[in-house]
């Protein structure tokens, strides 16, 4: 057996610092993250980066940040397992394995000029925030913004200060909603992400919707966009799966003839809902 | 000159002046109407006449466990890093040749596997036709792998007393150079090598009862058929039907730590569809969550989803998986089921 060095290998990873990391919640970290020499990762909004320590493996994890933002970008990790539990451990100036950006994003040159409907439940707001902030830094080049937010309790909306600056733009329509909230003072919604799509007013014809939640929101909310006649086409959802290798190789990720990293994660309703195994 | 021939007297001396040249693997006994290729250095070690071995070659071109980068924790570096050897692997029947062009597509599909590209570059591949079938299991002819699809430097094709031998490549014509023992084939023998294809076309017959063409079409009716409901009871889930497969290439990717707890190596080792967490997500989600739901994939990975990406069946007919499923799960009876229950539907 002989051994060869490779410079031109999918599996080669850059050394990526964190520059910037912070608890958000007990369970989610953020981390911004600059390449060797600055480099700019030059990602699109819903893409994702394979994300590893030596010794542990890898985890695939959504750009949170968008692509206007240059020089670093963000993600957020839930503690769940093995890797994102060691991520977990990580600080300022530790340096982590990257990969990517992999997979297809949302398609921002279509969606310029239209208006857009964004719906986000739980850890869905991670991905999204990337294009939310993308669209909101070229605010004037798309037409109508509302923004639908949803969590389990107040305490656990991430980003709550961006949260906050969106919620009070004059340029973006904004609601927010939890599961349930102890707190008798406050005054804001409670109840499911649904329950907030009826009282949008939308043109369904220029409307393009970027969904993006746990498995078990999709079905619920795809009805609702269906309701309000939403093109099929115009509904843009990003699908989790099992991924090891980010580049249509592995099969972890295969939902029907689809490999999600690579002709996904972002597909629009109109390619999955005849897929059997997609929500 | 493109057909050679070897007189079989010759065979023994051919495989081991190979061996002096190159690294030879071809199939070997081992026990009880049981193969696997294995390193050879004279032809008597080879079992000419042999059915489809345990493990395809696809163990060469994709080996089991492989590293896929090496790093130093403490110095922060990374080297991707390619594993090869060079070898001729001698005696490959015309459905595992097609496995390998099938395992070359995926490969060469963008983003390219430079490891496995690489690899596939070193190695040189000799087949060896079946004059008739190796067994009951086979279905070779139906997705049409019964005769020869190229895919080989050399084809050897067994005659009364000789081996007349197809020269596909410039590196089957060096070793033919080489190892001078062959002579340019006459008449007679491509009369006889005729004569073995037109016997084969008798005897190969489509194993299923369905046509070539409309094993595709079964597929597209039959996402739902209670067929996966029987597999579903009668599947273990061990997954020895992936690992033998010659066109199953999952895999995972893991970190192994060598002990001074600073270097080590990032792997990708073969795993399995039908392993139960194999597409579960972290929220507990797992979107295949059934035996049956993993045999279904399997079977659409053979015969529908390859031939809407890559146009041709990713099932070679070589029978391994029959052969090698303690549940007694037979690909020929599968798909005849999946045939009845559509004529039932109607
Ligand atoms: C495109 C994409 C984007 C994602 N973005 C984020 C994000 O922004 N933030 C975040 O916190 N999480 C995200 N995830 C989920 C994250 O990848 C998993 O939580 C992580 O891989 C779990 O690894 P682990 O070693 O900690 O878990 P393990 O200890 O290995 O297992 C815990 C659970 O995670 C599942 N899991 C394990 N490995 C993977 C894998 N490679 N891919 C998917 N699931 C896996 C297991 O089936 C198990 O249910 C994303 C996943 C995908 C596919
Ligand atoms: S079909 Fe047979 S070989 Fe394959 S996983 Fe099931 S029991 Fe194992
Ligand atoms: S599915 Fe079975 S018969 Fe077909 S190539 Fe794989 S192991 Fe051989
Ligand atoms: S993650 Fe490997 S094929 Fe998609």
């Amino acid at each position: 057996m002989k051994t060869a060095k490779l410079t031109d290998s999918e599996y080669l990873v850059k050394a990526g610092k964190i520059i910037r990391a912070r608890q958000m919640t007990k369970i989610e970290k953020l981390f911004e993250i600059s390449l060797p020499g600055g480099e700019s990762l030059d990602h699109e909004p819903g893409q994702f980066v394979m994300v590893s320590i030596p010794g542990v493996g890898e985890a695939p994890l959504s750009i949170s940040s968008s692509p206007t933002k240059r020089g670093s970008f963000e993600i957020v990790i839930r503690n769940v397992g093995k890797v994102t539990n060691a991520l977990h451990k990580f600080d300022t100036g530790d340096t982590v394995g990257i990969r990517g950006p992999f997979g297809k994003g949302f398609p921002v040159q279509i969606l310029e000029g239209n208006d857009l409907l964004f719906v986000a439940g739980g850890l869905g707001i991670v991905p999204l925030r990337s294009l939310i902030n993308f669209v909101i830094d070229n605010r004037r080049d798309f037409g109508k913004v509302t923004i639908l937010l949803g969590c389990k309790t107040p305490q656990d909306m991430l980003f709550g200060d961006e949260v906050d600056s969106w919620s009070k733009r004059l340029d973006v329509n904004f609601d927010i909603t939890v599961d349930r909230c102890e707190d008798p003072d406050y005054k804001g919604n409670i109840g499911l992400i649904t329950k907030l799509i009826p009282g949008v007013t939308l043109d369904p014809e220029r409307t393009f919707a970027a969904v993006i939640g746990p498995p078990v929101m999709y079905k619920f909310v795809l009805i609702e966009l269906l309701k309000k006649e939403i093109p099929e086409r115009q509904i843009l959802v990003s699908l989790e799966r099992h991924m090891k290798c980010g580049i249509g190789k592995c099969g972890h990720c295969q939902i029907q003839n689809y490999y999600c990293c690579k002709d996904g994660p972002v597909f629009t309703y109109e390619q999955i809902k005849d897929k059997k195994e997609a929500l | 000159m493109q057909y050679q021939v070897l007189k079989k007297i010759n065979f023994n001396d051919f495989i081991a002046s190979l061996a002096k040249i190159e690294k030879v693997v071809a199939p070997v006994a081992r026990g009880y109407n049981t193969f696997s290729f294995q390193e050879v250095k004279n032809g008597q070690d080879v079992a000419v006449k042999y059915i489809p071995t345990i493990l395809p070659p696809k163990k060469y071109f994709f080996p089991q466990r492989e590293k896929l980068i090496e790093f130093n924790k403490n110095a922060g570096t990374f080297e991707a890093l390619l594993e090869y050897e060079k070898m001729v692997i001698f005696g490959v029947h015309t459905c595992d040749l097609a496995g390998v062009q099938c395992l070359n597509m995926v490969f060469s599909d963008k983003p390219k596997d430079i490891n496995y590209l690489v690899r596939k570059n070193k190695i040189i591949i000799i087949g060896l036709e079946c004059n008739e079938y190796c067994d009951q299991y086979a279905s070779c002819k139906v997705v049409d792998n019964h005769l020869p699809n190229g895919g080989y430097d050399l084809f050897f094709t067994e005659l009364n007393d000789s081996f007349i031998v197809h020269v596909n490549t410039i590196y089957g014509d060096e070793l033919i150079d080489k190892t001078r023992l062959f002579n340019p084939a006459e008449q007679i023998h491509l009369d006889q090598l005729e004569a073995v294809r037109q016997k084969k076309r008798e005897i190969f017959k489509e194993e299923v009862k369905v046509t070539h063409n409309d094993l595709a079409k079964l597929f597209d009716k039959s996402f739902d058929s209670k067929v996966w409901d029987d597999l579903d009871a009668r599947c273990v889930g061990c997954g020895n039907c992936t690992n033998v497969c010659p066109t199953c290439y999952c895999f995972d990717v893991l970190d192994n730590m060598n002990l001074d707890f600073n270097t080590g190596d990032r792997s990708r080792m073969w795993d399995s569809c039908q392993n139960e967490p194999f597409a579960k997500v972290a929220g507990g989600e797992n979107f295949r969550k059934t035996r049956g739901a993993r045999q279904r994939h399997r079977y659409f990975r053979k015969f529908k989803y390859p031939v809407e990406r890559y146009s041709r069946y990713f099932c070679t007919g070589c029978g391994r998986c029959t052969r090698t499923c303690m549940a007694k799960i037979s690909l020929k009876e599968t798909i005849n089921a999946l045939v009845d229950s559509k004529e039932e539907q109607k």
